[in-house]
């Protein structure tokens, strides 16, 4: 794995300090931080050797949530698939709907009203607030602030998600998204009652900021730990706010410009150190970026349909090719890989997760630092084990 | 009136003593008085629980418990006796011994925690003449015991056999005895100014009021950050958050007392807590006058009813600073005592020593502030900056 | 200076402790069981099975076409169709679900059932206290108790409903036009036939019987 990242090859073998007559000096501490642990986003292990407190060596296992996505996908329809791909990244179940949505519609052919591509870019934004206010929130718990900032956060993430409930029906496996549109119309009541969630975000995280940006506690913990080159990051395929925090500007939003992207006007932060610190901050900065994107989204949506008259429900048999569509998720690029041989089911489903790509990294940046970085590290990483073992 | 209800406690005390024997009084006298602490601190103790949950619960924008009032019936009592079915369900759990685990010293760690706590309230003055013995070496009897209690961190933490007992249990140590320092040295400003041991002398010395406004230590520059290095060195002695990291649950799990399970873990619980209220009450006595009030106009109010009022104003603010503040990692917590407060404690000794020996002026008050403020900023940026901490600027992409 | 921003933090954390005694915004939990959140209208948890009328075996509008079985993702549904027919809400007969049954443990909500049902028939109910103690069948519906009337449907779904009686009566009253149109038609093209055989007996002539054939002579 280093060889490919292009650092020095590591042998796995762990050696012990010897003194001059050869005798090894002190004992190593092998640590399993196990599947069953308060502070590892879901069923995550890590093997952990620590000389003392210091981090000699990590190995992440996981593959303890693994569910057969990928196999189910090539059993079932086109569309069947589509409430899986909601439970890929559970937290985004939009913008995995996106991502799959957007594949189809390119191997098929369809093309979206412009209706329905606002709508997708009002609720892929939407996922991103609610999933950056969840990362924030765990992040500062694994530092041990016992669940406050995570409960102002989830507060106001349950705003976001009556307003998914309101048009889905569900709060969190939307299965929303079809090929060639979305399911059902928003009405006015929703896009005022998204506006006015929109609006009383802000005064959250200003607050939220109040309480954290500069927390002299938190700066320490969090500043010059985990350090990710930019040159490490590009050759790991890091993609994400892991890539931005790094100091590389690579969103694929603008470099993609899938949907209706172009039209809107918003920035992207890049951070400078790729420590821990960065990162958190890139995704705050992204989360005003979004209400940037909202406000304008919710002011200019068009009146129209929101489905495709050409896409049909059952039996969508899709030209044989194959294709590659991505989006950019709230944790990375999400991307995925159909192979269509003509008939209902595909012959090839493969999803690029981007928790798990970005986990490449996680022995090299913890090295050096103490165990409790450990755990700060991986919460910086935005896992969700869903993704990371499908 | 008041007079007499301020010392409604020494006078039952003497009236149960008054039935036994001549010879036997002293020995009557120190049971009764060991009662009323093992009876009293408990029941603050239950009831900080309580406050606890509901306190954390409250900042967090929930509920806390607020079901259970009085068991058995449907009196809710805004889940106040909580308490009662937690000490149940403590008292009958399983006790599981490591089958690896030294028995002996698995089994004494929690009683050597509990004692030495609860012989250090024997020195604590919780009312006019309530004190439950006179020392005039209290203050350094109270340290001397203190400093037990490291003993049974460590032993619970060897026994258990346990690699992340074993771990918090290193942490524990290392913590309590460097942050041990600071909480001595601000107690020896304490010390320097009163001249005495004594902890009934101390509080006399605070017990004198100007303008209405009581003597009390905290009013004057070196006593305001005596105090303040008290409260923070007593928040890492009692392993609260931030200095919870040899219990720190989202890494270790329970540190060193991750093997320990019923009754054991309640006295483990017991005795932290414990722990808390006596270093709390001592900061009371020496920082914030004891049983004294305030204000000259409000000493009608009973002497014990004042300390027990401070008492659990502190606590709330332990509680409320466990809510807030995540927890600082081993080194950074010990480069904070050792680099930060130590160097403020001991420039805290030379202002306490300017102030005892300048005239009663203002000019004495501008000086201490002075020196002690510099201090306070250029060590607080030694600590930040030396590392390059700070607040960043972010550049955005096109 | 060093402390400065920890006091700041504090200061939030005491608004929000003060503000949650005063205000709902900040105190947000509603206390299950004894208070519950209103549930929205679009909802979904678990499908059931549409009836008009007040008899469910009758008024069932499944027709046991079996698209949702084929339809559904992880294959919940079961469904074995009867051998004889009884009407459906347009008047023609239909084949029914003799056994339609639901696993709930493996449904996964995801409503692809409810839409692509042509027969609006199956819609998804808001029920999600079906917690039971019966290991080995109480997760599984069968189709007694998954039959629920029309009138259930628009009390949990105004909106939904409202569209949905909207298509049915609009198939009803296609379905009735279709049939008048078919009555009248019949009856023009009936009037017609006699009308033409009518004609053509006053035009032509009867033909004279051609004389029969005599039996061939013995021989």
């Amino acid at each position: 794995m280093n060889a490919i990242a292009g650092l020095p090859a590591k042998s796995f073998e762990v050696k012990p300090k010897l003194d001059e007559s050869g005798t090894p000096i002190g004992e190593l501490l092998e640590i399993s931080m196990g599947p069953h642990h308060p502070s590892t986003h879901g069923v995550f292990r890590m093997d952990v050797v620590l000389d003392g407190e210091t981090v000699v060596k990590l190995k992440p296992v996981f593959g303890y949530l693994h569910r057969n996505h990928e196999k189910i996908g090539e059993n079932i329809s086109y569309l069947a698939s589509m409430p899986y791909t909601d439970r890929l990244d559970y937290f985004c179940s939009m913008t995995n709907n996106w991502a799959y949505a957007l594949t189809v519609e390119k191997l098929a052919g369809l093309a979206v009203p412009e209706r329905a591509e606002y709508i997708r870019v009002i609720m892929a934004e939407l996922t991103r607030l609610q999933n950056h206010t969840c990362l924030i929130g765990f992040f500062v718990q694994d530092m041990g602030a016992l669940g406050t900032p995570m409960m102002y956060a989830f507060r106001e993430r349950e705003k976001i998600l009556d307003l998914f409930e309101s048009v889905s029906g569900a709060r969190m496996m939307c299965n929303y998204l079809r090929f060639g549109g979305v399911r059902v119309d928003v009405n006015d009541e929703w896009i005022a009652q998204a506006k006015q969630v929109v609006s009383a975000y802000s005064k959250f995280l200003d607050e939220f900021g109040a309480f954290l940006t500069e927390n002299e506690i938190v700066l320490a913990r969090t500043q010059f730990i985990g350090v990710m080159s930019s040159a490490q990051a590009v050759n790991a395929s890091i993609t994400g706010p892991m890539l931005r925090a790094a100091g590389v500007n690579y969103d694929l939003r603008k470099v993609d410009k899938y949907g209706i992207y172009s039209r809107f006007n918003f920035q992207v932060p890049v951070g400078e150190h790729g420590d821990i610190y960065d990162r958190y901050m890139v995704r705050v900065l992204e989360m005003r970026e979004s209400i940037k994107i909202l406000e304008q989204a919710l002011r200019d949506i068009p009146a129209g349909p929101v489905m495709d008259r050409k896409s049909k429900l059952r039996g969508f048999r899709p030209k044989p090719g194959e294709v590659y569509g991505r989006v950019e998720g709230p944790k990375g690029e999400l991307g995925f890989y159909l192979i269509s041989d003509g008939s209902p089911n595909p012959y090839r489903y493969r999803v690029r997760p981007p928790s798990f790509i970005n986990l490449t990294l996680l022995e090299d940046m913890c090295l050096g630092h103490r165990i409790s970085d450990a755990v700060v590290i991986l919460g910086s990483v935005d896992i969700v084990l869903g993704e990371v073992d499908r | 009136m008041f007079d007499q209800l301020d010392q409604i406690f020494v006078t039952a005390l003497h009236w149960l003593v008054g039935f036994v024997p001549e010879a036997w009084r002293p020995l009557a006298s120190s049971l009764i008085c060991i009662a009323f602490i093992l009876s009293v601190f408990p029941a603050v103790f239950s009831v900080t629980t309580i406050f606890e949950r509901k306190g954390i619960g409250r900042i967090q924008n929930r509920y806390g418990p607020n079901r259970v009032g009085i068991p058995f019936t449907k009196i809710r009592l805004a889940g106040f006796g909580q308490f009662l079915p937690d000490g149940v369900k403590m008292l009958t759990k399983e006790d599981i011994v490591p089958r690896a685990a030294d028995k002996v010293v698995h089994f004494l760690a929690p009683v050597v925690m509990l004692i030495p706590v609860l012989l250090a309230y024997a020195v604590l003055p919780f009312g006019k003449n309530m004190a439950v013995t006179d020392y005039d070496a209290g203050l350094l009897f109270f340290f001397a015991v203190g400093g037990a209690v490291e003993v049974s961190v460590f032993m619970a933490g060897w026994s258990s056999r346990n690699k992340y007992s074993l771990l918090g249990a290193m942490r524990a140590i290392a913590q309590m005895v460097s942050y041990e320092i600071p909480l001595i040295l601000s107690a020896v400003t304490v010390v320097m100014v009163v001249g005495s041991l004594n902890l009934n002398d101390i509080i006399a010395h605070q017990n004198q009021y100007t303008f209405g406004v009581a003597h009390w230590h905290v009013f004057t520059p070196w006593g305001l950050v005596g105090f303040i290095l008290f409260f923070i060195a007593s928040l890492a002695e009692s392993n609260r958050t931030p200095f919870d990291l040899p219990e720190a649950e989202s890494e270790i799990i329970a540190g060193y007392f991750t093997e320990y399970s019923g009754f054991k873990f309640a006295l483990f619980f017991l005795g932290e807590y414990l722990g808390m209220f006596a270093i709390i009450g001592l900061g009371i006595t020496l920082f914030l006058g004891g049983w004294t009030s305030p204000v000259a106009f409000l000493a009608w109010i009973p002497s014990y009813v004042w300390f027990f009022t401070k008492l659990m104003a502190i606590v709330f603010i332990f509680i409320w600073i466990r809510a807030t503040l995540p927890r600082l990692r081993m080194d950074q917590l010990m480069n904070f005592a050792w680099k930060f407060m130590l160097p403020l404690a001991l420039i805290n000794i030379l202002v306490a020593g300017i102030w005892h020996y300048m005239a009663a002026d203002w000019q004495r008050w501008l000086v201490c502030s002075v020196i002690i403020f510099g201090a306070y900023v250029v060590l607080g940026r030694g600590l930040m900056q030396n590392q390059k901490f700070g607040k960043r600027i972010y550049r955005y992409a096109e | 200076m060093i402390g400065e921003q920890i006091i700041k933090g504090m200061a939030v954390t005491a608004k929000n402790f003060f503000g949650s005694y005063v205000s709902k915004e900040r105190l947000t939990t509603v206390q299950y069981p004894e208070e519950h959140l209103a549930q929205k209208e679009n909802t979904r948890q678990f499908p059931f099975l549409v009836y008009d009328g007040d008899d469910w075996e009758t008024g069932l509008r499944c027709v046991a076409c079996q698209i949702c079985e084929k339809e559904c993702p992880p294959k919940c549904i079961y469904i074995v169709k009867s051998k004889d027919k009884k009407p459906d809400y347009k008047g023609q007969p239909q084949i029914y679900p003799v056994t339609f049954d639901i696993d709930i443990s493996v449904c996964m909500s995801c409503q692809i059932c409810v839409e692509v049902c042509p027969f609006e028939s199956i819609k998804m109910d808001t029920k999600f206290e079906l917690s039971t103690a019966d290991r080995f069948g109480g997760l599984l519906l069968t189709r007694d108790k998954l039959a629920k009337p029309n009138t259930y449907y628009q009390a949990i779904h105004p909106q939904d409903a409202a569209e949905s009686d909207a298509v049915i009566a609009g198939e009803k009253a296609k379905a009735e036009a279709k049939a008048k149109a078919a009555a009248e038609a019949k009856v023009k093209a009936d009037a017609e036939v006699k009308a033409k055989a009518a004609a053509a007996a006053a035009v032509a002539p009867m033909p004279v019987p051609a004389p029969p054939t005599p039996p061939p002579a013995p021989q």
